[in-house]
């Protein structure tokens, strides 16, 4: 099946569930409501057509007026995939997990809930992954800006160019 | 039995260790000698690669993807490279690409040596060890001559690679593979076939194949547990159509099939496969330019696209996304040590604690790689 004919497939079964299927440069991609993410992945996971056994990667994107959670599925017995997004406002975004479906979403959403603040439902181990327990905000956030010390140790380093300038004057 | 009242202690193991690979931190319950439960805990080596990207614009994001997975950087620079020829629809010329697959399966034979000399190592056979990196050395040497780096390549360009094949390259690397083959054998009777050894990892960690696909497991782990998978033969990029291989597979002929000598003997095998497929495009490999023309001011149309290469710990992918500036909207890299550990806490339980480092050995976990 080619990703187009999988999102027709997830249209005709939930028709509420596709928000928009965008097909232009790159890889196409259908919206998903948030709401239904976890039982369209449900069908397509059991569904003896599209049997999306694997959820290869899972990352999030800051597009400064919403973030998006972007969903790559597999199936390994068909050799297709599809891509799914979910569009969740800043402001305390969350959605329901997919860990329930793909044990491999586990450190994935970890990954996603540390570096942008997502917030998975259901998750049963939803702590960060990557940065310090008390790390201030989120790194991949456009807007995030960088503290200039943590814990008393300076995250900033005086550059060994603007050093040699500096003797000569 | 009831009468032995035991207590369940937690131990630290890491993020100094020396048989982790790399800086990597468990907290281990155990009782006694048997683990509850190792939990991982990961962010030692976390650089911050994926926004690096965000600020030094595509050309200067190469060297940088090195330090993705600094044993098997070809494959990265490879991954980042393509990832930006779909985005811009650029075809890379023919040579290039040969280029490429040689750089990268020289570079697949020294991961995977690298990973079945300290697998030796962690059970405790140091002489394997020397004799896989005294050949690994070679490599290097090899792959210096292509690219003037040992460990962090940067030898791939967006379009083609850097440079071509120096002069003589063709003989001494055929020359090399031909002294290559007849060690793998002394290391099969060195290591492979030794009671110990195989007692040590027989039987050990074992994945079945529903769940390896479950958790995401890639490369050399997945077909281990059976599943015939490789992404050059079964998704094929750059030129590996052209070149005859086979894809080894766990059979389980020491335990089970999925178990850690399985993920042993896949390695194993795939080090004749990429001599196989050196050979071939060392000997195929035809004329004309290696680097296509890419504009020095680089600005991709906006759209993003995902592409997957098998590199030495399996199908990496990158997704990229660009809004059209010369700067990429974001990269994500999901590479096969990262989905190793999300597994190690489920095979850890009922294990002893000496397993756990031939278990982390199996799955041939690289830190960089999991924090990037």
């Amino acid at each position: 099946m080619t990703p187009s004919e999988v999102y027709e497939r997830v249209k005709s079964r939930f028709p509420a569930a596709v928000v928009e299927t965008v097909d232009g440069a790159g890889d196409a991609f259908a919206v998903i409501d948030p709401t239904t993410i976890v039982d369209v992945f449900k069908f397509l996971h059991d569904d003896p057509e599209t049997a999306m056994d694997c959820l290869s990667n899972e990352s999030g994107v800051d597009y400064k007026d919403r973030i998006e959670v972007v969903y790559h599925l597999f199936s390994y017995k068909h050799r297709h995939g599809a891509v799914l997004k979910v569009k969740l406002p800043r402001e305390n975004p969350s959605v329901a997990t997919a860990e329930t479906v793909w044990k491999s979403a586990n450190w994935m959403e970890r990954e996603i809930f540390d570096l942008l603040g997502v917030n998975f439902e259901g998750h049963s181990d939803m702590r960060r992954l990557l940065m310090p327990e008390d790390w201030p905000g989120y790194p991949l956030r456009k807007d995030f800006v960088e503290p200039l010390e943590y814990h008393g140790i300076s995250t900033v380093r005086e550059s060994p160019i603007i050093r040699l300038d500096a003797k000569k004057k | 039995m009831s009468e032995f009242s035991t207590e369940e202690m937690t131990l630290n193991m890491g993020p100094q260790h020396p048989s982790t690979h790399g800086v990597l931190r468990f907290i281990i319950r155990a009782d006694g000698e048997v683990m509850r439960e190792a939990i991982p805990d990961v962010g030692y080596l976390h650089r911050s690669i994926e926004k690096i990207a965000e600020k030094v614009g595509y050309h200067g994001f190469m060297p940088y993807t090195d330090r993705v997975d600094y044993v098997c950087a070809m494959f990265t620079n490879q991954g980042w490279g393509m990832a930006c020829e779909k985005l811009a629809g650029i075809e890379v010329p023919k040579r290039g690409e040969y280029c490429r697959v040689i750089a990268a399966e020289f570079n697949r034979l020294a991961s995977h040596l690298l990973s079945v000399g300290t697998m030796a190592m962690d059970i405790g056979a140091n002489t394997p060890f020397t004799h896989a990196l005294r050949e690994r050395e070679m490599i290097n040497d090899l792959i210096e001559e292509l690219c003037g780096a040992r460990l962090t390549f940067n030898y791939m360009r967006i379009g083609g690679v850097a440079w071509d094949l120096p002069p003589g390259y063709r003989e001494k690397a055929l020359a090399y593979l031909e002294h290559l083959e007849p060690i793998l054998d002394e290391y099969d009777s060195l290591i492979s076939f030794n009671k110990i050894y195989v007692k040590r990892l027989a039987n050990i960690g074992i994945i079945s194949a529903e769940e390896a696909i479950n958790f995401n497991l890639v490369g050399p782990n997945l077909r281990a547990s059976g599943v015939k998978w490789d992404i050059r033969k079964d998704i094929p990029y750059s030129v590996y159509n052209d070149f005859e291989f086979e894809v080894p597979v766990g059979k389980g002929e020491w335990g089970t099939v999925g178990d850690s000598m399985d993920r042993y003997m896949v390695r194993m095998r795939e080090l004749r496969e990429s001599c196989k497929i050196l050979r071939q495009a060392l000997t195929k490999i035809p004329d004309g330019a290696v680097l296509a023309k890419v504009p020095r001011n680089f600005k991709p149309p906006a759209g993003e696209c995902q592409i997957r290469i098998e590199s030495g710990r399996g199908d990496m992918g990158w997704y990229a996304v660009s809004d059209g500036t010369g700067y990429p909207w974001r990269v994500h890299v999901r590479t096969g040590s990262f989905a190793a550990m999300g597994i190690i806490n489920k095979l850890s339980r009922g294990l002893m604690i000496a397993d756990l480092v031939t278990l982390i050995a199996s799955l041939d976990v690289i830190a960089p790689e999991i924090d990037r």
